[in-house]
């Protein structure tokens, strides 16, 4: 499939997702992949006389601001490091956080898993991998299972919403691999996470 | 394994080992010329101290018998260490070398100032002469009582000579065995994780540290890496006949459990095969099983297998997290850590996964148990509270505790030496994580690692 035809066919895809997300009325800040946007120009509203139009007629390039759509096609184009560079920065998909020496998905963990949820059904073929992390204060030891416990929660969720399971592995660094050196509460807080990295689109 | 008997030790290529060959010469009475590979029946006496004191040991400088720089120095340098071999059991006073400088030097067996070392208290002279043959030494050390001026032990060695530590170590654990029937850990090894290597890995996002295996000498001599391929490697473990060393390894991109052989530089084995993630092997102390934790069926269980990777018993069947277990030295029972009360505890159940599983704990949280040798029949493990870890030894029978740390930075991970009698561990005192050791009550602490980040120590046979 050649790049424009790909193009092409997802941004007929968008277009109807673009609907159904106005429809499903998300509440959280809206990541430019989801803001609803028609992308096919809009029907020409003159004469009702000719027959149907031809089935798929191709749809051409939106017009500007061309920003959104860009980054659609970046998120297909770029390579894995860029990938997961572009939705991290843009907040795509974040890593969910843990209180101290639990596994259990908070509140806010839950809706920032629905949120990575939907990116992975619409991006339908990334494979991702959760990392779990824990903070410096338990033993290395424990916290290798614990770390396991988290990205095994994270993981369980995505797939009760329908993610199939073999798209997404769990790797558990314990507290090997802390994100923040410091020892205080907010570098220990930044570290008791589920991290989530795209490892195949 | 360690008689004192004539053997012929095999050639041991590499990871800083030496190719010995020991010739038993002569004990208190008629000289003996043991036939080798025959076991022979060594007279011996023990040397004694004042009543109610250790015997008072001193080790001056070997005699070098060639006159090159070499010897010249080994000479030296093997009696420092064979003094800080004797001296870290603390079954003999070592007498401080620098009290030697008066003492005439002898320049043979023959003319040993026996009066003169008498004036130092010494009940105990160890007296060797060394020698250039070759890319080898030669070795002949002879054990006396300074009092009786007869000799109590007497070896001479054969070695390559790049590795001069090695016959302190084995003179050591010989004086060792023959004199107070201990067996000595001055030929054991440690292996430990350590990030000193200060590459980064270009991870899929975010530049991270390597952490590599690495094995050294028990007292942090000759520490070299074991692993290569600038990935993750944790949780070391020393098979019990010392040859092989398994390890969890991220080398997949998640953790799983691969053996080095580390003597035969084939490829590591994989016996728990990537099914789900696999960690912290532990092995029988027959060496054909390792216990080890995996989240193969949802969850963290302690699971048994097969060295080759077959016979997989799962040991635990609980939603709760089961980690790190241990083996007890016959075999029959496991330790490790559950939360299945919440906070993590040590629990004790059959190998078999039959039995009944009893609680060994009760702090707030206690984690990687690990169980003594014998003579001894106990687990010491990492302890956590009041802000810090501290290392902890329990006794399996009363459960009375005792602790060997205090609050100096966070101290985790230990594991046993092969006597029994002391504890490597992991401590971040003096700033970063560094490998010490501590004997079993909880003296004579010493710093084995100073570069980089290391941790989770273990210790051969």
């Amino acid at each position: 499939m050649t790049q424009r035809r790909l193009a092409s066919k997802v941004a007929a895809l968008l277009a109807c997702l673009a609907v159904s997300i106005v429809l499903g009325a998300c509440a959280k800040k809206a990541p430019p992949a989801t803001r609803p946007m028609p992308l096919e120009p809009p029907p020409p509203a003159v004469t009702p006389t000719p027959p149907p139009a031809p089935p798929a007629p191709p749809v051409q390039q939106p017009a500007p601001p061309p920003a959104e759509p860009v980054k659609e096609d970046v998120l297909l184009t770029a390579n894995l490091d860029e990938l997961n560079r572009l939705v991290s920065t843009q907040g795509l998909i974040k890593p969910v956080f843990f209180a101290f020496d639990s596994a259990e998905l908070s509140p806010d963990a839950v809706a920032t898993l629905k949120a990575n949820g939907d990116m992975l059904k619409k991006y339908s073929s990334w494979r991702i991998t959760i990392e779990g992390h824990c903070d410096e204060r338990g033993t290395a030891e424990y916290n290798l299972a614990l770390g396991e416990r988290r990205a095994g929660a994270a993981r369980t969720y995505l797939v009760s919403l329908g993610i199939p399971a073999d798209r997404i592995q769990t790797v558990s660094y314990g507290k090997e691999f802390p994100f923040d050196p410091g020892h205080t509460e907010e570098a220990w807080a930044r570290n008791r996470r589920g991290h989530f990295v795209i490892t195949g689109k | 394994m360690r008689r004192m008997s004539v053997t012929l030790v095999a050639a041991i290529a590499g990871a800083g080992t030496c190719a010995m060959v020991v010739v038993v010469s002569a004990a208190r009475s008629a000289p003996q010329q043991a036939a080798q590979g025959k076991p022979q029946t060594e007279i011996t006496f023990r040397i004694t101290g004042e009543p109610g004191a250790l015997p008072r040991y001193a080790v001056p400088e070997f005699i070098p018998l060639s006159p090159d720089p070499d010897t010249a120095a080994a000479a030296k340098l093997v009696a420092q260490v064979l003094w800080n071999d004797l001296a870290f059991e603390r079954e003999f006073s070592l007498i401080p070398r620098d009290t030697y400088a008066s003492i005439p030097r002898a320049r043979s067996m023959a003319d040993v100032p026996f009066e003169r070392w008498r004036e130092l208290d010494a009940d105990a002279l160890v007296i060797g002469t060394i020698q250039k043959e070759g890319d080898q030494f030669r070795v002949a050390v002879r054990l006396f009582s300074v009092r009786d001026r007869q000799s109590a032990f007497g070896r001479e060695y054969r070695g390559a000579a790049a590795t001069p530590r090695f016959f302190s170590h084995s003179i050591a654990d010989e004086i060792h065995q023959t004199q107070v029937n201990l067996r000595g850990v001055a030929r054991t090894k440690l292996a430990f994780v350590s990030d000193r290597d200060g590459e980064r890995i270009k991870a899929m996002f975010g530049d991270r540290a390597v952490k590599e295996i690495y094995i050294s000498d028990y007292d942090g001599e000759n520490q070299h890496r074991l692993t290569t391929g600038r990935g993750l490697n944790l949780t070391p473990a020393w098979s019990p006949d010392g040859r092989s060393l398994a390890y969890t390894s991220y080398r997949r991109g998640y953790g799983d459990i691969f053996i080095s052989n580390i003597y035969q530089g084939t490829i590591p084995d994989n016996p728990t095969r990537g099914r789900g993630e696999s960690f912290l092997p532990a092995w029988s102390p027959d060496g054909t099983k390792l216990a080890f934790t995996s989240d193969r069926d949802g969850n963290p269980e302690i699971y048994v297998i097969n060295r080759d990777g077959s016979g997989l018993m799962r040991l635990t069947s609980h939603p709760a997290i089961d980690v790190t277990p241990t083996w007890s030295p016959s075999g029959m029972q496991i330790a490790f850590t559950s939360d299945r009360t919440g906070s993590p505890q040590i629990y004790v159940i059959s190998a078999d996964g039959t039995g009944v599983l009893r609680r060994m704990t009760r702090e707030p949280y206690c984690d990687r148990p690990t169980w003594s040798p014998p003579p001894f029949n106990e687990i010491a493990y990492a302890s956590r509270g009041g802000g810090g870890i501290d290392v902890k030894i329990l006794d399996v029978v009363t459960l009375a505790v005792r602790q060997l740390t205090f609050g100096e930075g966070i101290s985790e991970s230990p594991a046993f030496a092969p006597n029994g009698r002391h504890v490597a561990f992991s401590s971040t005192r003096s700033g970063r994580a560094q490998i010490y050791l501590i004997d079993r009550e909880g003296k004579n602490l010493t710093q084995v690692t100073r570069a980089g980040n290391n941790t989770m120590p273990d210790w051969s046979r």
